[in-house]
């Protein structure tokens, strides 16, 4: 791909962008949110048309008009998203738009052909998936794998991946690691997108930097490192990536005891000022169930919970915010944001009668509000009247977290805080934790990276299965003594990142 | 710098239909020397305001991405019990007063049952609404034994028909229902909470909206609206009707649909469903004149209904 240009109204996503790929490799390709990473696949897959350069596929030029052409020319994309059907089986979805028919006159679905041909794609992965059973029933990682082998199974020469490893566990990744690197070994050449730079150490050939729309470096994986990585990738030198403070430890602001759930089983602890508490454990152990049901959101069967000493029982959300708890979801495009609302309307949502004269919302008031959190957070945004849906993820959380200031919460549960957020950014989110909890506001982390909780927590209790197995402190705590905690119950070797 | 051009759009999207609708006007200016006179505009008028005061219920149901299907047959069911209590040997003032109450509450129970099935027992609107829509049509029929409520007491028709400053009675509530649901919208905590609902229901549960309750009451806004036009509709053919309000539902979402309200939530203005319904009735009206077959006329209001929407899609990519 030479001299890319992509334009969008009002700024140039890609300028002059410049990317090769070679048989047999894995290139990958790297930047912070908004670099024009998912463009530049988006116009090699078809999705978006370029609005200037030129594509040359083994040397020949070739116009990419739509996904078809794409697909045509033996480009394959696996996006974060996967595009399956999850009521069709195996191996409707490999063979989805290339079913194999027989008959004369009325062409008719030739099921055992389909069937065998599926088999024979998932046999080139090493896999051993049942073709009869519904994608809805699967793993994730299962699914990516559908993905690959329906790639495959269109003879690709070119597999771009979206941040595939974004739902996966380590072994899972292992695992794609090994099919990519068959793939390799077989030709294809491999476009790998990631946040996680580490993997482009494990599986990447040669890697690109992106940022802001330009191309900033092309090399060998051997010669570079992670620190330059980070610098091309910010522009400049990264600080400390986690900027932990240490405050006094205040009262205690949050005590449960013997709660239990449908899910959860016997909770106990105590989270204090200016301590930031972090909850660590594997998928499904139990940490998102504990938040809700902090936030009321999920109803408890037993046990206590205390608020600054107060017995505290909520019974929905509004309870809870009433009570000065705010809860910064995972997932904030499904679970936080309103996406078609504006960064004002998103701020003041839980509060509005703060900004209630009479029956009327008093505009004037309300975006003065949300200018005032706006510029205290440093929400990049035109205007607090643009809507959220353009902003970046960690924008995004930062007007989630606006809302949650206007409340006036004084326990803030931040479930994966920097999920989906840029190197940059990421700093800029436990900026803002360590200056709430200087304020006294009580901090709850709940995350699936070691490596955060281990940064940025003074305390760190472990879940496995519903279960609390260990809180461990800031100086006793490593990824070892954790991930023990977190597989107590487990027996065997699944390992958490 | 994309959020400025979404703002712009959003902007093009409103005054596209408004666009449409003018040149719709000038069109049939020019071809119909009968079209721009005051008397036939008031008429228009009056012959919308009835789809159209339903269609601003409408509006806050399909806002919180809902549907109600049941407006026409409460059209014809509240014109039924307002007509059978106006018979009842009461005083006049007693009578209109307990006629038109009954009517309107009946819509708002029926909004109210609705909105109770879609929020505790999560069945989706569009089963429910369905269901009501075929009982009430029944019930219709059954307590009228399938015959109209004839011999109204004086009075009851000048309701439709009578005129303020030459305005019609139904225009005028019209535009006050749509002023009403224009302010609730857009200046109200709960205006607010119909898009946040529509736009996430889950988020917005999340940030503390008690989302049943906003549900709840955008159905018993669509029952009691559409209880009110059938009231009005019973006073301007001067009998209750059972078959009454017949299909209005596909008018009304047809309306709100072409007046750039998205049926997914969280995105539309009654603005717009205003001069949606003006839209689809100036056509008819418009075609009418024209003394185009009535038939034909369903064929012209269809591919308009789908040139709007396409237009709509075609600004927005």
């Amino acid at each position: 791909m030479k001299g890319i240009i992509k334009d969008y109204p009002g700024v140039r996503a890609l300028d002059s962008v410049d990317f090769d790929l070679r048989t047999g490799e894995v290139h990958c390709l790297v930047g912070e949110n908004g670099a024009g990473k998912s463009t530049l696949i988006k116009i090699l897959a078809g999705a978006v048309t370029k609005d200037a350069g030129t594509i040359l596929l083994e040397q020949r030029p070739v116009e990419i008009q739509s996904p078809i052409d794409a697909q045509r020319l033996g480009i394959g994309i696996i996006y974060q998203d996967f595009k399956l059907v999850d009521e069709l089986s195996v191996s409707e979805n490999i063979l989805l738009g290339q079913e194999p028919q027989h008959g004369r006159f009325i062409r008719l679905l030739n099921r055992k052909r389909e069937k065998e041909r599926a088999k024979e794609v998932l046999g080139q992965l090493g896999e051993d998936i049942d073709t009869n059973t519904r994608v809805g029933q699967l793993s994730t990682a299962k699914r990516q794998i559908i993905e690959i082998a329906k790639a495959l199974s269109r003879s690709v020469r070119i597999l771009v991946l979206d941040e595939p490893s974004a739902a996966l566990t380590d072994h899972e990744l292992r695992n794609l690691f090994a099919i990519l690197g068959r793939l390799r070994s077989e030709g294809v050449g491999i476009v790998y997108i990631s946040h996680r730079l580490d993997e482009v150490f494990d599986i990447g050939d040669r890697v690109t930097v992106l940022r802001d729309g330009a191309h900033i470096h092309t090399a060998p994986v051997q010669e570079v490192d992670r620190k330059t990585l980070i610098r091309y990738m910010v522009g400049r030198e990264l600080e400390q990536e986690y900027p932990k403070v240490h405050t006094e430890r205040g009262s205690e602001i949050l005590r449960l005891e013997g709660v239990s759930t449908d899910f959860l089983e016997d909770i106990g602890f105590s989270v204090f000022r200016g301590e930031v508490f972090g909850i660590a454990g594997l998928v499904g152990a139990g940490r998102s169930t504990l938040a809700h049901t902090l936030f009321g959101a999920v109803p408890k069967y037993s046990g206590r919970v205390f608020l600054d000493g107060r017995e505290f029982n909520p019974r929905s959300p509004l309870d809870a915010i009433n009570a000065g708890v705010g809860f910064l979801t995972g997932d904030r495009n499904r679970y936080g944001l309103i996406l078609p609302m504006n960064v004002r309307e998103n701020i003041s949502l839980s509060n509005l009668r703060q900004v209630l004269r009479g029956m009327m919302i008093d505009r004037r008031k309300e975006r003065g509000v949300a200018e005032s959190y706006s510029g205290q957070l440093r929400i990049k945004t035109p205007s607090v009247e643009s809507v959220v849906e353009g902003l970046s993820g960690g924008n995004r959380q930062k007007v989630i977290l606006a809302r949650w200031l206007f409340t006036q919460s004084r326990l803030l549960i931040f479930d994966e805080p920097t999920a989906g957020i840029d190197v940059g950014a990421k700093r800029e989110i436990y900026l803002l934790i360590n200056d709430l909890v200087q304020r006294g506001v009580g901090i709850i982390i709940l995350s699936s990276e070691l490596p955060e909780l281990l940064g940025m927590c003074d305390r760190i209790a472990v879940m496995c299965e519903g279960r609390m197995t260990g809180i461990v402190s800031r100086t006793e705590a490593t990824q070892e003594s954790i991930l023990a905690l977190a597989t107590q119950f487990s027996g065997e070797g699944t390992h958490a990142r | 710098m994309r959020v400025n051009s979404a703002a712009l759009r959003t902007m093009l999207s409103e005054y596209g239909i408004g666009i449409a609708f003018v040149l719709e006007l000038i069109l049939f200016s020019a071809l119909s020397p009968h079209f721009a006179t005051i008397d036939n505009l008031l008429n228009v008028s009056l012959q919308t305001s009835i789809t159209a005061i339903i269609a601003v219920g409408m509006t806050f149901v399909i806002l919180t991405a809902g549907i109600d299907l049941s407006v026409g047959s409460l059209v014809a069911f509240a014109g039924v019990v307002t007509t059978f209590v106006l018979r009842m040997d009461v005083p006049l003032p007693v009578a209109y007063i307990l006629g038109i109450g009954t009517g309107l509450l009946f819509g708002a129970c029926s909004g109210g049952l609705a909105g109770l099935l879609v929020t505790k027992f999560r069945i989706t609107p569009f089963i429910v609404t369905l269901a009501l829509m075929t009982i009430w049509r029944g019930a219709a029929f059954v307590v009228t034994e399938g015959r109209p409520v004839w011999e109204l007491p004086e009075g009851f028709a000048e309701i439709a028909r009578g005129r303020i400053f030459f305005i019609p009675i139904p225009t005028l509530i019209m535009l006050i229902v749509f002023g009403a649901a224009h302010f609730t919208l857009t200046q109200t905590r709960f205006g607010r909470y119909v898009y946040a609902v529509g736009g996430n229901i889950e988020a917005s549960r999340l940030a503390g909206i008690n989302t049943n309750r906003v549900l709840l009451k955008v159905y018993v806004i669509s029952g009691v609206l559409s209880a009110l036009s059938g009231i009005l509709l019973a006073s301007r053919v001067n009998s209750g009707q059972p078959n009454a309000g017949l299909m209005y539902e596909l008018d009304v979402i047809a309306a709100v649909v072409v007046g750039g309200t998205s049926l997914f939530g969280g995105k539309g203005t009654v603005l717009g469903t205003l001069i949606g319904s003006l839209l689809i009735g100036v056509l008819r009206n418009g075609l009418n004149l024209m003394n185009v077959e009535s038939y034909v006329q369903q064929v012209v209001v269809g591919v308009v209904i789908l040139l709007a929407v396409l237009l709509d899609r075609l600004r927005k990519s």
